[in-house]
């Protein structure tokens, strides 16, 4: 178990810094953990988070790979449903990086 | 990829959600087994029928409700659901109260479905 | 195709549901199971019956931990684990009835 200190809170990861409680994620607690992964976030960003926020919502789990780049196509259109796209946004991998930063667990199968 | 092999997988769910931990271990490992691009199949059979009942609520027992998961299966490109009639008749259960379409099977349909597989794993 | 059951049929349905279900083949009786293979149980007419269809079988350890080793019922196989390996080499599949 580790700590993370947003804003004055302190919300609970495991080690490898996913948030443990999925309820306390907000759009601050998103940034800090895209800075500590070097990442800039922009709409495309966002779109892409919120995207996997839905999804999660809607079945309670977080898409594999695979999965979440054909659902991106289907809703946002083939130029962001590819693997060039996603990961150029998230060079570590549009499910292990942007689930992170999203506040959700690893995708089931991502090792 | 040299010529990939495609071996016929079964899961087979017996068990109710909640009581034991089968049924979602059996979710996940349906969802694991997906990135391999086998046939795979999932048969709904005595207890396990329950798993697909719509208007779970598990508030009330600080217990994850899996249940949404099995209408993200189609997005995994799982689309072979069975549910053995004769289970659903004796819960008082018909397609109508299951939450994702499935292929409803008499038993000796099922049974015989059961025998083409090469892989059958247990829950 | 082999079907294995590990509950007693007294307690719990679990080879009704299996019999239900499964064409034919073979069925291993192990742990609780075993005392489905015991004579006189009221499970035997049952059994008797499926074995029109399925070839039964019995692990010999597990009735011998029950005390009940002297009384398979007829028309059962009794196996050691070498056959209960065999059974599951031989079979193109196999389900176990957890």
């Amino acid at each position: 178990m580790a700590n993370i200190e947003v804003a004055g809170n302190n919300y609970e990861t495991d080690e490898e810094g996913y948030l443990v409680n999925l309820t306390d994620w907000n759009a601050d607690i998103a940034n800090y953990i895209a800075k500590t992964e070097n990442i800039d976030m922009t709409d495309q960003h966002w779109e892409v988070i919120n995207f996997l926020r839905e999804y999660f919502e809607e079945y309670q789990i977080a898409p594999a790979v695979r999965v979440l780049t054909k659902a991106i196509g289907k809703k946002l259109g083939a130029e962001k449903g590819n693997s060039e796209y996603l990961y150029g946004l998230f060079p570590y991998g549009p499910g292990k990086q942007a689930c992170k930063i999203a506040g959700l667990p690893k995708p089931t199968g991502c090792v | 990829m040299s010529e990939a092999i495609v071996k016929k997988f079964m899961f087979v769910n017996r068990k109710a959600p909640y009581g034991t931990i089968y049924a979602l271990e059996s979710l996940e490992v349906v969802l694991i087994a997906a990135t391999f691009d086998q046939d795979v199949s999932l048969v709904f059979l005595d207890d396990g029928v329950f798993q697909l009942k719509k208007g779970q609520q598990t508030k009330g027992i600080e217990t994850k409700n899996f249940s949404p998961t099995y209408r993200a299966l189609e997005d995994y490109d799982v689309e072979k659901l069975y549910v053995e009639k004769e289970s659903l008749d004796a819960r008082g259960l018909s397609a109508d109260d299951l939450l994702v379409d499935v292929t409803v099977l008499g038993s000796a349909e099922m049974g015989a479905l059961m025998d083409e597989q090469d892989v059958v794993l247990s829950f | 195709m082999l079907h294995i059951i590990n509950k007693s049929p007294l307690v719990n349905s679990t080879l009704a549901d299996c019999l239900r279900v499964a064409t034919g083949g073979e069925i291993l009786l192990i742990e609780d199971a075993v005392y489905a293979a015991t004579k006189g149980n009221a499970f035997e007419p049952k059994l008797n019956d499926a074995m029109k269809r399925f070839k039964v079988y019995v692990l010999q350890p597990d009735l011998d931990a029950r005390g009940v080793g002297d009384r398979i019922a007829a028309g059962v196989t009794a196996v050691d684990y070498g056959g209960f390996v065999d059974l599951t080499v031989n079979n193109k599949n196999c389900q176990s009835w957890l």
